[in-house]
């Protein structure tokens, strides 16, 4: 008996995405609201690769989870050239701050 | 309890620890530290799951570019000088209130599935340790079976890449 066996991943990947989940919900940094995406990203890729051991000869497991990979880093990059570009109009990225300035 | 399963449970208790301090510090700079030793733990885990490919290009696309990004971010995104960049949090109580409902209701769902209807999960458990690298399995896949999204994939990079360099250039006309 040398596997892990498959509950306590699913567990942790629950855990990591409720962790994020809370971060997206309460955190009014933006970029500390892209790094709850980013724990949410990872607890998915989390579970992916775990169900992937138990059907080895297909790979979809793996393989999908580097295709959650490419979206997940050109997300960050347009997720980041967008508050940066806030930042330069607003001169904040407190969220609230910004939804007050802007009056919608 | 065999030495892998020690293992995981040491790289998972990391990666728990590391996210509660990430939601927990208000320093955006700890934060992102936080976040670093998740991602590394996360990676960890995936090696003992036998995924070596997806922990390798964890390591560099998530540890090695959008942490850094992250980083640059953080430092191009405040212009206060000798003290630290704060976060406030706000819902507090509300938001712990989702994550626990939705973290029981996972929870439930995934203790109470029935999973030995699924091919081979018992077979797995019982297999023995595979030595053989994923990178050869993942690379015939990508180009047989995973062709399309693999080109699709590749279209996002490039459309996400040039729309990063054109929102970030500045405006001459202001």
């Amino acid at each position: 008996m040398n596997n892990i066996p498959l509950i306590p991943v699913l567990l942790l990947g629950a855990v990591l995405f409720c962790l994020g989940i809370l971060a997206v919900i309460t955190k009014r940094h933006a970029i500390v609201v892209l790094m709850g995406i980013e724990l949410i990203f990872n607890a998915a890729n989390l579970n992916l690769v775990a169900f992937n051991r138990h059907q080895p000869d297909l790979m979809q497991g793996q393989v999908f989870s580097v295709f959650v990979m490419v979206i997940a880093a050109a997300e960050s990059a347009v997720a980041l050239a967008i508050i940066l570009k806030v930042y330069s109009y607003f001169k904040t990225v407190n969220l609230d701050q910004i939804r007050h300035e802007s009056d919608v | 309890m065999s030495l892998v399963l020690i293992f995981f449970y040491v790289f998972g208790f990391l990666a728990i620890a590391s996210a509660a301090f990430m939601l927990a510090t208000k320093n955006v700079l700890y934060a992102a530290f936080g976040l670093l030793v998740t991602l590394l733990s996360l990676a960890a885990i995936f090696v003992l799951l036998f995924a070596d490919f997806v922990a390798i290009t964890q390591l560099m696309v998530y540890v090695g570019g959008v942490l850094v990004l992250i980083l640059f971010g953080v430092m191009l995104s405040n212009q206060v000088q000798g003290r630290a960049v704060q976060s406030e949090s706000v819902n507090g109580i509300s938001g712990a209130l989702v994550a626990g409902i939705l973290f029981g209701g996972l929870a439930y769902l995934i203790l109470s599935a029935d999973y030995l209807y699924l091919e081979g999960i018992n077979v797995a458990d019982a297999a023995p340790v595979n030595t053989k690298s994923s990178i050869i399995a993942i690379g015939i896949r990508l180009i047989t079976n995973f062709a399309l999204p693999f080109e699709v994939a590749s279209l996002i990079l490039l459309i996400a890449l040039m729309g990063a360099a054109y929102i970030s250039t500045e405006d001459k006309h202001e």
